[in-house]
C-alpha cells in the first residue's frame, strides 16, 4: 500500500502535469505531488522502523536497510528541488528561456524521473532495475536539452548515446547473471533475477561467468555513476540543463547508479570469493577522484565545477565500497547521504546566483554576499561542507574513509589526501571571490527559495554531529549486507 | 560429432546471416539501406526466436518473437524511414576509418568475441550455445559501427543493432530473459526512439544538419 502510493504518486503526477499543460499552477502541483511522494516515503520508512525489511508484490519489490534511507532521501531531495524549481523556473520563463510547452514537458518529466528512480531503488528484480535505470536516462534527456541551445543539444546527445551504450553493457551483464542463476535456481526464470534469491545462492553461482558479468555491469552502471574514464557526459549534462535538473541528477541519479553497482557487487563477490570486484571498484574510484580533482582547476563554469566535484565524490564512495568491511561501507553510505544533500543545496544556491548574474561563468558572478547574503552564505557554507570541513557530515564520512584506507589500503591514502587537497584549493579559490568580491548586480523580481538550501545544510550539519540511532542501525545493517573483506 | 538436427542447422544459418548483416552495416553508407539492413536483422532475430520457441515449447518466446516482429521489423524501421524523409538525411559522410580498415578491425573483433564466448558457452546447457559467440560479435561490431560513423542517424541504427545482438545473446545463452524484463526493455527501446525523434528535430532546428561534428564544442580544452 505504501509502496503503491510511493510509486503511484509521481506517476500520477507525471500524467496530471502533462494533461494540465502550462497552467500557472503547474509548479505548485509539482510540489504537491513531490510532497505526496515524500509523505509515502516517510510512511514506508515508519513501517520499516517498526516492522523491519519487507518483500512486496510477489517478491518483485524489496525494502531493506540498504535502500530504505535512499528512498527517503530521494523523495526528500525530490520535494526540496520541486520547491526550489518553483521560483527558479518562473524566472527562467520570464527571461524567455523556456516556453509554456517546455515547462509542461519539464514538470511532467520531473515526476516521471522521480518515479523511475524510486522503482530502481525498491525493485528486487535485477532486470527491472535495468529497465528503470534506462527509463531514468530517457526521462532526463529532453530535460537536459530544455533550453535548445547548441551546447545543451550536444550535452543531451552525449548523455543519450554514452549512457545508452553504457547501459547496454549493463544489460549484457544482467543477462550473464541470469544465465549463471538459471543453472542454480532452475530454468523457470521466475526467481532467477530476484536479488534476494540470488543472494541466498550466491556461493553456488559460476565464478567465471559472474566475473565477466561484473566487468560489464561495472562499466555499464559505472557510466551512469560518472566514473572516469566514462564520465564525459556528466559535466556537460549537469552544466547545460536547468539547475533543478542538475541538482537531482547529481544528488540522486548518481546515488541510484552506485546503488545498482553495489547490489551487483554483493552477488559477484559472494560467488567469486576473490578481490577482483573490490579491486576494480577501488581502481575506478581512485582514478575518478584524481582525474576530477585535476579537472576542477580548469573549470570556468560554476555548474561544471560542481559537476566535477560530484565525480570526485562518487569516486570516493566507489573506492570506499571497493575497500569493503563494516566501517568503510558505513562511511560510504553516510557519504552518499551527505553528498546528495550538500550537492543539491549547492546547486540551488548556484542556480539563484547564476540567475542573478545572468551567467554561469565564475568570473561573472561576484559579490554574492552584498547583493543577497542568504545566497552568498548558502553557497559558502555548502562549499565548505562539500570540501569536508568539520563539523559537517562530509567531514565525518571522509574521515572514516581515510582512516579505514590507512588501515586496509595504506598506499591509497596519500593519493586520496592529495586529491582532496587539490579539490579544496580549486573549489575554495573559485568560490571565495564569487561570494565576497565586488559587484553592481540588481535584485531579482522573485524572492529566491532558499529554505531548501538551509534545510539540507542543517541536515548535513546534524549528520556530522549526530546520526539518529535508527539511521545508524540501517547503515550498520546495510554495511554488513554489503560485506567485503 | 553427431549431425545437427534440421532446426538447429537453420538456427545456425540465421546466426551466420546476422553476422554477415553486421558486416554489411559496417560498410554501408546509404542510411536508407542501413535501416533496411537493420529491419532484416530484426527479421532474422524474429525467425531465430521462433525456431527456438518451437524447439523448446516455451510460451514466452512466441510473445518475444511477436514483439520483435512488431517493434524491430515493422515499427522502428518505419519510424526511422519517416525521420530520414522528413529530415532529408540520405547519406552518411565518409567514415572516420576507411572501409577496408574497418573490415579488418571487424574481423579481429569476431575472433575476440568467440574467445570471450568460449567459457560461457562451455557452461551453457542450451542447444543454441554455439551461437553465443556470434551474438557477442554482433554487439561489438555494432559498437564499432557506432564509433566510425559521423551522422547521428547511423549511430542510432548501430545502437539498435547492438540491442538486436543483446537479444540474440540472451536467447542463445538462456532462451531469453523473463517476460517482465523483455517487455520492459522493449518499452525502453520504443521510448528511446521517440525521444530520439524529438531530439533529431531539435538538433536540425538548431544546426540545419544532423552531422555530429557540430556537436563537438564541449571539450575540456581551453
Amino acid at each position: 500500500m505504501e509502496l503503491l502510493l510511493l510509486l503511484g504518486a509521481p506517476v500520477a503526477g507525471a500524467l496530471v502535469l502533462w494533461l494540465a499543460g502550462a497552467r500557472r499552477s503547474a509548479p505548485e502541483l509539482n510540489v504537491l505531488f513531490s510532497a505526496a511522494t515524500f509523505g509515502a516515503a516517510c510512511w514506508l520508512t515508519a513501517r520499516v522502523i517498526s516492522g523491519g525489511p519487507m518483500l512486496l508484490w510477489r517478491e518483485q519489490f524489496l525494502i531493506d536497510p540498504f535502500n530504505v534511507f535512499l528512498v527517503t532521501l530521494t523523495a526528500l531531495v525530490g520535494l526540496t528541488t520541486a520547491l526550489f524549481s518553483r521560483p527558479y523556473m518562473r524566472v527562467e520563463a520570464e527571461h524567455g528561456r523556456v516556453s509554456g510547452g517546455r515547462l509542461r514537458l519539464y514538470h511532467s518529466m520531473y515526476q516521471l524521473f522521480t518515479a523511475t528512480m524510486l522503482v530502481a531503488l525498491t525493485t528486487n528484480n535485477l532486470g527491472l532495475l535495468w529497465v528503470a535505470m534506462e527509463a531514468a536516462t530517457l526521462s532526463t534527456v529532453l530535460l537536459v536539452t530544455l533550453y535548445r541551445t547548441p551546447a545543451s543539444l550536444e550535452a543531451g546527445w552525449k548523455y543519450f548515446i554514452l549512457c545508452g551504450v553504457g547501459i547496454a553493457q549493463a544489460l549484457f551483464g544482467t543477462m550473464l547473471i541470469y544465465f549463471a542463476a538459471e543453472r542454480v535456481l532452475g530454468a523457470e526464470g521466475v526467481t532467477a533475477l530476484l536479488w534476494t534469491h540470488l543472494d541466498a545462492v550466491k556461493g553456488q553461482l559460476e565464478p567465471t561467468v559472474l566475473s565477466l558479468a561484473f566487468v560489464f555491469l561495472l562499466v555499464g552502471y559505472g557510466t551512469k555513476v560518472g566514473l572516469a574514464p566514462l564520465h564525459n557526459w556528466l559535466p556537460d549534462a549537469h552544466a547545460e540543463g536547468p539547475t533543478p535538473i542538475s541538482a537531482v541528477l547529481s544528488g540522486l541519479l548518481l546515488n541510484v547508479a552506485i546503488y545498482a553497482v553495489v547490489r551487483c557487487k554483493v552477488l559477484v563477490e559472494g560467488s567469486l570469493r576473490s578481490m577482483l570486484p573490490s579491486q576494480m571498484m577501488m581502481g575506478f574510484g581512485l582514478v575518478s577522484v584524481l582525474l576530477a580533482a585535476l579537472f576542477l582547476w580548469r573549470q570556468r563554469d560554476i555548474k561544471r565545477l560542481f559537476a566535477y566535484s560530484s565525480i570526485e565524490h562518487m569516486g570516493i564512495v566507489t573506492f570506499a565500497f571497493g575497500m569493503g568491511g563494516p566501517v568503510a561501507n558505513f562511511a560510504a553510505l553516510l557519504h552518499m547521504t551527505v553528498h546528495s544533500l550538500t550537492k543539491s543545496a549547492i546547486f540551488f544556491a548556484v542556480g539563484h546566483a547564476a540567475q542573478k548574474a545572468g551567467s554561469q561563468l565564475i568570473e561573472n558572478i561576484r559579490g554574492l554576499v552584498t547583493i543577497s547574503p542568504t545566497i552568498g552564505w548558502g553557497l559558502m557554507l555548502g562549499s565548505l561542507a562539500i570540501l569536508g570541513l568539520p563539523p559537517f557530515g562530509v567531514f565525518a564520512s571522509e574521515f572514516l574513509i581515510l582512516t579505514t584506507a590507512m588501515k586496509q589500503q595504506p598506499w591509497a591514502t596519500p593519493l586520496l589526501l592529495t586529491a582532496l587537497g587539490i579539490a579544496f584549493a580549486a573549489i575554495f579559490g573559485k568560490v571565495q571571490p564569487m561570494v565576497f568580491g565586488d559587484t553592481q548586480a540588481r535584485r531579482l523580481p522573485h524572492p529566491p527559495a532558499l529554505l531548501p538550501v538551509f534545510v539540507h545544510l542543517g541536515l548535513v550539519l546534524m549528520l556530522g554531529l549526530y546520526v539518529p540511532p535508527y539511521l545508524a542501525g540501517w547503515y550498520r545493517d546495510a554495511a554488513r549486507l554489503i560485506g567485503g573483506p | 560429432m553427431a549431425p545437427l538436427s534440421f532446426d538447429l542447422q537453420l538456427l545456425n544459418g540465421c546466426a551466420a546471416l546476422l553476422l554477415l548483416l553486421s558486416f554489411s552495416m559496417l560498410s554501408q553508407r546509404r542510411i536508407v539501406n542501413l535501416v533496411n539492413l537493420l529491419a532484416l536483422q530484426g527479421a532474422l532475430l524474429c525467425a531465430a526466436t521462433l525456431l527456438v520457441a518451437v524447439r523448446t515449447g516455451q510460451g514466452h518466446l512466441y510473445l518475444s518473437a511477436v514483439l520483435t516482429l512488431a517493434l524491430k521489423v515493422v515499427g522502428l524501421p518505419l519510424l526511422l524511414h519517416r525521420l530520414i524523409r522528413r529530415l532529408n538525411v540520405y547519406w552518411d559522410a565518409e567514415p572516420v576509418i576507411n572501409a577496408s580498415g574497418t573490415m579488418l578491425i571487424g574481423l579481429l573483433i569476431v575472433v575476440f568475441a568467440f574467445g570471450l564466448a568460449q567459457p560461457i558457452s562451455a557452461l551453457a546447457s542450451t542447444a543454441t550455445r554455439s551461437t553465443l559467440g556470434i551474438a557477442i560479435a554482433v554487439i561489438l561490431l555494432a559498437f564499432l559501427t557506432m564509433i566510425t560513423r559521423r551522422k547521428a542517424m547511423s549511430q542510432v541504427v548501430a545502437f539498435l543493432s547492438m540491442e538486436n545482438g543483446l537479444f540474440f545473446g540472451a536467447m542463445s545463452a538462456t532462451y531469453g530473459m523473463p517476460m517482465v524484463v523483455e517487455l520492459g526493455v522493449a518499452l525502453d527501446v520504443l521510448v528511446a526512439m521517440l525521444v530520439l525523434g524529438v531530439f533529431f528535430f531539435q538538433i536540425r532546428e538548431q544546426f540545419d544538419s544532423l552531422d555530429l561534428h557540430h556537436l563537438e564544442s564541449l571539450k575540456e580544452t581551453e
